[in-house]
């Protein structure tokens, strides 16, 4: 991964002429995604049902250090019973060019329903994250990830 | 039999004595001009363990002039508190005389004046004499040494010996620990060289390798000083990878990592600490959210944003020191420790008057040994100034003006663009403007001056993202540092305002005329954390201008207006 990283920000360096991180920024700022494209995809999933809080603890940077790979941890809180489990949990990002980012499904036999993984997010919006319960229930949760030019320390 | 809290009260008391005189009878004895070393390390001693913190010293060995802030705005929760407060109100706050050194330390206004009165300020040879008489009066097993990083880097020899000459200080000093930002500019494989060798801890809780997440440096250290167990948790910049080239250190990750340092305190407390001390570079308005929710810290030594204050501010328990940068100051904290706990404590802020403390010989000689060999360079003069140059405010600042005016004019650009870094020294009217003056406010590893277009639509968004890094109302989402200085183009900026709402009415200085958004303009900037950034180094941009202007005058900057404050 380390290798992939470095030779990513490099390409990016010389398409951009040193204001790669800008023009990833700001290039296809047209095509982004919003938040009604995720109502959307979560209507075509659950229709109208309605979302609960809580349950869901989703970790994500409020800045992201790489927009290319920023790290999202989600854990549901769950016996994971053959009566009680979560079946299925769904990511999206609302300002990429595509909402959906990664779907999990889980079984009782998985034991604890978390996962991690990386996504690419080309500027700052909101992570939403939803969990279907073995019974129907429906829970949600929010985080926005600033996605930076970077520069200027103190 | 004294109550606890009573015994509190009494401390805040004496501490509200001392900072009503300023910095006690310093003040009185400015005014007579007659400073003496009895004066800045006179202490009440409290308790047996005394904390000493030193941080942002920007690799400065040498005294210097150091300008606070004129500007130094806070939003959200932290609008109007200290240390967001300058100058009249700074003093006000504090109850420092106008004029005193207290106000030439820590203020801003009449600045030439006072400089001229009270001389320059810092140098590693007086730290260490400060250092030296503390160790003496309390006894080396009762004192902590600590530094808040931003150590190895701002300065011509520091970048030449790739920080090793402030190293070979801090061991001289004997520094307990440090934790770490700009030294990670020097990249991962000299940064860990230095922590596996040095005789001092190198301290980061919240740095992880990006495949694995596993540490990276010793998260805290516990020291047995003053008959006390004292836990030091290191935190580096969170936003390190994001206000620095991520490719000197590419396999790491940072970020605040609150539930880890939570982990740290009761790790500690379990180990047996009695005392617990976060060593940090979060930035002093990250530091003041973070005391409000992370619990059992008792002390944090706050670094980063370059904050000094004659006093302690508490969230809840916690006490947070803010002990400014470039060596200007050395903070003593005693703490009294009753039943495992902390119940009092006492703290100066010790202001490093250079001429009132006489040097240490032996620190004396080893700087002047680092700095032999670059002699030559450090003391060529390449201008002279008519102005005062200084670097620290939130929006723009002469020294500023001066390397974009440079860029302007040697890289034949409509627009320069020049990094809102906190570091740099001052320079008043009348000095000259040597090769070291310009190597303290540049020396960096990524120093290229590059040349490049951008629209004006892009540069609204630079602008943007960049106050957004300043003026978000959480902290946690700051960056630290101050607005990029921009050359040749004005703007209004609205600070209370969210994200892409804040820069308006943006103007080319020249013509007068609105920046056109769809139109590409030749811009000039340095310090791009992007890799194989090409230019010349920043330093020779400014010799080569300052070697055609040969004098410098710098008007007052108007060109950024501010609101929302």
């Amino acid at each position: 991964m380390p290798t992939l990283l470095k030779q990513g920000s490099r390409r990016e360096v010389l398409a951009a002429g040193g204001l790669a991180a800008l023009a990833a920024l700001l290039a296809p700022r047209m095509a982004f995604a919003d938040e009604k494209a995720v109502e959307a995809e979560l209507k075509k999933l659950y229709g109208d049902k309605k979302f609960e809080t809580g349950r869901i603890k989703l970790d994500v940077p409020q800045i992201a250090e790489n927009g290319l790979v920023v790290p999202i941890n989600v854990e549901i809180e769950s016996p994971m019973t053959a009566d009680d489990y979560v079946k299925a949990v769904h990511v999206f990002a609302d300002g990429n060019p595509q909402p959906g980012v990664v779907s999990y499904r889980f079984t009782p036999e998985c034991g604890k329903a978390a996962a991690a993984t990386r996504m690419r997010l080309a500027q700052t919006q909101n992570i939403v994250c939803v969990a279907e319960m073995s019974n129907g229930k429906l829970y949600s949760t929010k985080s926005e990830v600033k996605v930076t030019i970077g520069g200027c320390g103190g | 039999m004294i109550s606890r809290r009573q015994f509190l009260q009494a401390t805040a008391a004496a501490s509200m004595l001392a900072s009503a005189s300023g910095l006690g009878p310093l003040g009185r004895a400015a005014a007579q001009q007659r400073l003496s070393q009895a004066d800045i390390t006179r202490f009440d001693a409290l308790g047996r363990l005394t904390i000493l913190h030193v941080t942002d010293v920007h690799a400065q060995l040498m005294p210097l002039y150091f300008r606070e802030p004129s500007v130094n705005l806070g939003v959200g929760d932290a609008n109007g508190k200290p240390p967001h407060l300058t100058d009249k109100e700074f003093r006000a706050h504090f109850n420092i005389a106008a004029g005193s050194a207290d106000a030439y330390a820590l203020t801003s206004d009449d600045f030439v004046a006072l400089a001229r009165n009270y001389g320059r300020m810092g140098g590693m040879d007086r730290i260490a004499t400060l250092i030296r008489s503390v160790r003496a009066e309390r006894g080396d097993d009762n004192v902590l040494l600590l530094d808040g990083g931003d150590t190895w880097q701002g300065s011509w020899t520091s970048l030449k010996t790739n920080g090793q000459d402030m190293v070979d200080i801090q061991t001289a000093l004997r520094i307990d620990a440090m934790t770490s930002h700009w030294e990670f500019t020097l990249g991962h494989e000299r940064v860990k060289e230095i922590a596996e060798k040095a005789p001092f801890a190198f301290l980061a809780q919240n740095v992880r390798s990006l495949e694995w997440q596993e540490p990276v440096f010793e998260p805290r250290k516990i020291y047995e000083r003053g008959g006390a167990r004292v836990s030091v948790i290191g935190q580096a910049l969170p936003r390190t990878a994001v206000a620095n080239p991520r490719w000197m250190f590419p396999d790491w990750e940072f970020g605040i990592r609150e539930d880890d340092i939570q982990k740290q305190v009761d790790e500690s407390r379990a180990a047996g600490a009695d005392v617990v001390v976060l060593l940090s570079h979060n930035g002093f308005d990250v530091d003041r959210k973070l005391a409000s929710r992370v619990k059992g810290l008792d002390v944090i030594l706050t670094a980063h944003t370059h904050d000094a204050m004659p006093g302690v501010l508490k969230v809840g328990d916690t006490i947070l020191i803010a002990s400014g940068s470039h060596g200007k100051f050395l903070s003593r904290l005693d703490l009294d420790i009753r039943d495992r706990k902390v119940s009092g404590y006492r703290y100066k802020l010790m202001p490093v008057f250079s001429d009132a403390i006489a040097p240490d010989p032996d620190m004396k000689a080893l700087v002047e040994k680092i700095r032999a060999p670059f002699a030559a360079d450090l003391s060529r003069e390449l201008g002279r100034t008519e102005s005062l140059l200084y670097r620290r405010g939130n929006f723009n600042g002469t020294f500023d003006d001066l390397i974009c005016d440079a860029m302007l004019t040697e890289r034949d650009a409509e627009i320069s663009l020049s990094p809102g870094f906190r570091w740099g020294g001052t320079l008043v009217p009348g000095d000259a403007i040597t090769f070291e003056a310009v190597a303290n406010a540049t020396a960096m590893t990524y120093p290229n001056c590059y040349r490049t277009e951008m629209t004006g639509e892009q540069l609204h968004a630079v602008l943007e993202d960049v106050a957004d890094n300043i003026f978000h109302p959480d902290p946690y989402f700051q960056g630290g540092g101050d607005m990029v200085r921009v050359g040749g183009v004005g703007y209004t900026i609205d600070v209370s305002k969210p994200v892409n709402q804040r820069i308006s009415g943006l103007t080319e200085l020249k013509s007068g005329k609105p920046l056109d958004a769809s139109r590409k303009y030749v811009v000039a900037g340095w310090a791009s954390v992007n890799q194989n950034t090409e230019g010349p180094p920043i330093w020779d941009v400014v010799e080569k201008y300052l070697g055609r202007v040969k004098t410098v005058r710098l008007e007052p900057n108007t060109s950024v207006s501010v609101k929302g404050a």
